[in-house]
């Protein structure tokens, strides 16, 4: 061990959870679920999975809130998009 | 409290408060934040033509699954060996940091010959089989911009890592680098757990 030394997060273990949570999303498609609950069911695991990874590989739990603030920003945008679009996806 | 302001009166000005350790990890995100919102355009944009679409084949029987789940744990497993890198480099292990930096790499390569396997079965077998085609129809047309904009993505990462590792072998990057390049191959990882789900699994 030298002198700097860091203490690493337990990467192997996000993985592990990273991995489990793929083979349960491919699990799901196969299982007839009803369409809505599936999409619900995928996106939740998705968004799961991808805050892991930014948690965890992006450090964002170990760093100031000013990059939380600034990584969020544009999934709130995103789902402002969505909003806006909506009249367009459901006409009349 | 005069004590204390006059203890700390000599802070650099660069360190206020809100800023992270590194003006290159801030700049990091901040690239990341902007390109996010590119991905996130074109997702929303691909969900509303879609949702828009009178018909729309089902993508796992048109695409199938089964390549794009390894492609999937690939890209993960190349996201775990780049943190694993990082944290070689910051006990100062540079062999061993070499090693999954190399396999970094490698994981990345790989993926983007799987891709290109992937279209070049679609565009020659599967594509014409269901009278698809890239330009003529959304379902191709969104999942080659999505997929392609993110391979090349993968490529420019894949760049980026290679360039990094030489500049660790000759001493000119230290670990602050490498985790700034690790941000953005985690993005990389990040976006393609998105895009598995919606062009291919939903």
């Amino acid at each position: 061990m030298s002198s700097n030394a860091h203490s690493h997060p337990n990467y192997i273990k996000i993985f592990v959870i990273l991995s489990v949570l793929t083979a349960v999303e491919i699990a799901v498609t196969f299982l007839g679920l009803p369409r809505s609950v599936l999409v619900a069911l995928l996106v939740g695991l998705a968004v799961w999975k991808a805050a892991l990874v930014a948690l965890h590989f992006m450090h964002l739990k170990l760093e100031k809130r000013t990059l939380t603030l600034i990584a969020i920003v544009p999934f709130v945008l995103c789902v402002f998009l969505s909003l806006m679009l909506l009249p367009d996806i459901y006409p009349r | 409290m005069s004590d204390a302001v006059a203890v700390h009166g000599a802070v650099e000005p660069a360190e206020t408060p809100l800023t992270p350790e590194s003006w290159g990890k801030l700049g990091m995100w901040l690239f990341l934040a902007g390109d996010a919102m590119s991905f996130g355009g074109l997702i929303v944009a691909y969900g509303a033509l879609r949702y828009h679409s009178k018909s729309w084949p089902v993508p796992a029987e048109v695409l199938g699954i089964n390549l794009t789940a390894l492609m999937t744990f690939l890209l993960i497993v190349s996201s775990v060996t780049m943190v694993l890198g990082l944290a070689a480099l910051q006990d100062d292990d540079k062999p061993r940091f070499k090693k999954f930096m190399g396999l970094t790499i490698l994981g990345g390569a790989i993926f983007l010959g799987l891709q290109a396997y992937e279209w070049t079965h679609l565009i020659g077998h599967t594509l014409p089989h269901y009278k698809l085609a890239f330009s003529t129809d959304l379902f191709a047309t969104t999942f080659f911009v999505l997929t392609g904009f993110h391979g090349m993505h993968v490529t420019g990462g894949v760049i980026y890592n290679a360039c990094v590792l030489a500049a660790v072998n000759r001493g000119r990057y230290q670990a602050k680098h490498v985790e700034i390049a690790g941000l953005y191959w985690h993005f990389v990882d990040l976006v393609w757990i998105l895009i598995f789900t919606f062009v291919y699994l939903l």
